[in-house]
C-alpha cells in the first residue's frame, strides 16, 4: 500500500464530541461540546451509556450541520465493544446506510479515511466517521470487573469515556480538508502485556509513519503537528526513539492524543488515556479548532490500535498493531 | 530489531513501580486490617462463642466490611493504594467475589451473576478445594502407615 492522494481534499465539515467527567475534568476539558459526569448518560448499564453517547454525537453533528440525515451517504463507525454493538444499537435509529467498522483505537482515523476516499472518489455526496469508547464497557469486557481492588501498572492507560461524531464532504470554503491518507498494515511485535498497549501499537506507528516519509519525501519540520492517537507516554518514548533511528527528528512537533486528554500527574492517569474515543474527542475539538483558528496549518494525524481480544490474551498470543495515518490541511477550495 | 530485542528493550524503556513504596504501603494497610481483626476478637471473646467460633466471626465482620465497600465504591480506591495489603487478608477475596456480582448484574441473575461471581475467585476455590482433597489423601495414607499411639 502506499500514500493515496486525495485530489478532491474533502473537508471535515462538521464535528462533534461527547465525554465522561473525567475527560472534562482534563487539561482541554472545555472544549468537549457535550459532558455527562455520570458518565452514564442516563442508561442503566454501561454499553447502552456507550451507545447513547454515539447516538448524541452523531445526532450533534447532524443538527450542526444542518443537514437532512438523506444528505449522509453513509455512516463509517466503530468501537472497542464485542460485534461493535456499541456503533450498531447506537446509530439504529439513524436511516443511512452503516459500515460497522473495527480498528481497536485506531477507528477514528480508519471511519475517517473510508469517509474521505469515498467522497474523494465521488461515490458519495458526503459520509459521517463514528468512534465512541467508554471506560467502564472496555473495562469490563478487556479487565476486570469496574470494583474489583487491583492495582494498575504504570503503564497502563485509561479508556477514554468518549464519543466524537464528523461529516466529511465537498463543502466549499477554507475548512480543514484531508489531502492524503495511508492505511496501515497489522504489525506485531510480540507484546503481550495489556498493561503496554503504547508498546504494542508504537511498531506500527513507526512503519505506518516511516513509510510516509519514504514515500511523500516531507520531512517531520514540513508539519505543524504529528499526531497520534494513544500511544500514551511509553508508546510516544518509543516512536521518538524509532523514529530517530530511521533518520525521522519528531521529537519537537509530535504531540499524543493520550497525554493531552488527561494531566497525567494530577488525574493519576499513568501513561495515558487510550480508546478509539481518545484520538476522536482530541481531533474533533481540540486539534479542528487550532486548525480553524491557524494555529496549526499542516498536521499529520495517526491512530493506533491494539487489536487484542480477551480471548487471544488468555491464549498468550501477542497484541497485533495497526496505525492509520491522514493528512490534514486548512485549505481552501 | 526482532521480537526478543524489541521487549527486551520495551521492558528497558518501561516505567516501573516503586517496589519500596509499595511494599510500605502494603505491610502497613495489611497490618491495619489484622490489627482490626485482632480488636474485634477481643470485642468478641467476652460474648463467651469459644475460640473457634470468635474467630469465625472476626472473618465474617471483615468480609462484611470488605463486601459492604465494594458496594460503595470505596474498595477499589483503597485498594489501588494498598495492592496486597488489601489482597492478601480475607477483605480481597471478598472483594474478588463481590466486584463480579455487582458488575454482572445487568446480565441478569443466572447468566450473569450465577455464572460470573466466581470468574475472579473460581480458580482459588477450585484449586484450593483440589489442593485439601490431595492433603487429605496423604494423610490419609500416612496415618494408615503410623502406628496408633
Amino acid at each position: 500500500m502506499s500514500i493515496i492522494e486525495l485530489k478532491s481534499a474533502p473537508a471535515i465539515e462538521y464535528a462533534y464530541s461527547v465525554v465522561g467527567k473525567r475527560e472534562s475534568e482534563g487539561p482541554i476539558g472545555k472544549k468537549f461540546d457535550f459532558v455527562d459526569k455520570s458518565d452514564k448518560f442516563k442508561m442503566d448499564t454501561w454499553e447502552k451509556a456507550e451507545s447513547e453517547m454515539q447516538r448524541i454525537a452523531f445526532d450533534g453533528v447532524l443538527t450542526r450541520s444542518g443537514y437532512n440525515i438523506s444528505d449522509i451517504g453513509a455512516i463509517f463507525a466503530g468501537d472497542l465493544l464485542n460485534q461493535c454493538t456499541g456503533s450498531a444499537y447506537g446509530l439504529a435509529g439513524f436511516d443511512a446506510p452503516y459500515f460497522g467498522l473495527y480498528g481497536a483505537c485506531s477507528t477514528c482515523a480508519e471511519s475517517l479515511i473510508l469517509s474521505s476516499l469515498m467522497v474523494d472518489s465521488d461515490k458519495l455526496p458526503r459520509a459521517a466517521a463514528v468512534c465512541s469508547s467508554h471506560n467502564c464497557s472496555a473495562e469490563r469486557q478487556f479487565r476486570f470487573p469496574l470494583e474489583y481492588g487491583g492495582q494498575r501498572t504504570p503503564t497502563a492507560q485509561w479508556t477514554v469515556t468518549g464519543a466524537a461524531a464528523f461529516i466529511v464532504g465537498k463543502k466549499s470554503g477554507f475548512h480543514p480538508r484531508i489531502t492524503a491518507v495511508l492505511p496501515g498494515t497489522v504489525v506485531d511485535k510480540g507484546i503481550t502485556d495489556i498493561s503496554n498497549m503504547g508498546a504494542a501499537m508504537a511498531p506500527a506507528a513507526v512503519n505506518t509513519l516511516t513509510q510516509y516519509f519514504n514515500e511523500s519525501g516531507e520531512e517531520p519540520e514540513d508539519f505543524d503537528a504529528i499526531i497520534t492517537g494513544d500511544l500514551g507516554y511509553e508508546g510516544s518514548k518509543i516512536l521518538v526513539d524509532f523514529m530517530k533511528n530511521n533518520g525521522y527528528d519528531i521529537s519537537r512537533n509530535h504531540y499524543d492524543c493520550g497525554l493531552i486528554i488527561y494531566d497525567r500527574e494530577r488525574q493519576d492517569m499513568h501513561a495515558g488515556g487510550s480508546g478509539c474515543g481518545c484520538s476522536g474527542i482530541v481531533l474533533a475539538s481540540h486539534y479542528l479548532e487550532k486548525l480553524k483558528n491557524l494555529d496549526v496549518k499542516r498536521i499529520l494525524f495517526m491512530a493506533t490500535g491494539a487489536m487484542m481480544s480477551p480471548s487471544s490474551l488468555l491464549q498468550g498470543l501477542s497484541i497485533p498493531g495497526i496505525g492509520h495515518l491522514l493528512k490534514i490541511e486548512m485549505l481552501s477550495k | 530489531m526482532n521480537n526478543k530485542e524489541y521487549k527486551k528493550y520495551v521492558q528497558n524503556k518501561a516505567t516501573k513501580s516503586n517496589l519500596a513504596v509499595d511494599c510500605v504501603n502494603a505491610f502497613w494497610t495489611g497490618g491495619t486490617i489484622c490489627l482490626i481483626g485482632e480488636v474485634l476478637n477481643k470485642l468478641y471473646t467476652p460474648l463467651g462463642l469459644g475460640v473457634k467460633n470468635t474467630s469465625g466471626l472476626v472473618s465474617v465482620t471483615l468480609i462484611f466490611l470488605a463486601v459492604l465497600l465494594t458496594g460503595l465504591n470505596v474498595f477499589d480506591n483503597i485498594a489501588k493504594f494498598a495492592g496486597a495489603g488489601t489482597l492478601v487478608p480475607i477483605t480481597g477475596f471478598a472483594n474478588a467475589v463481590a466486584s463480579p456480582a455487582i458488575d454482572t448484574k445487568a446480565e441478569g441473575f443466572v447468566l450473569g451473576v450465577g455464572a460470573k461471581i466466581f470468574t475472579i475467585a473460581g480458580p482459588v476455590i477450585l484449586y484450593g478445594t483440589v489442593a485439601s482433597v490431595i492433603y487429605g489423601l496423604v494423610l490419609y495414607i500416612v496415618n494408615l502407615f503410623t502406628p496408633v499411639l
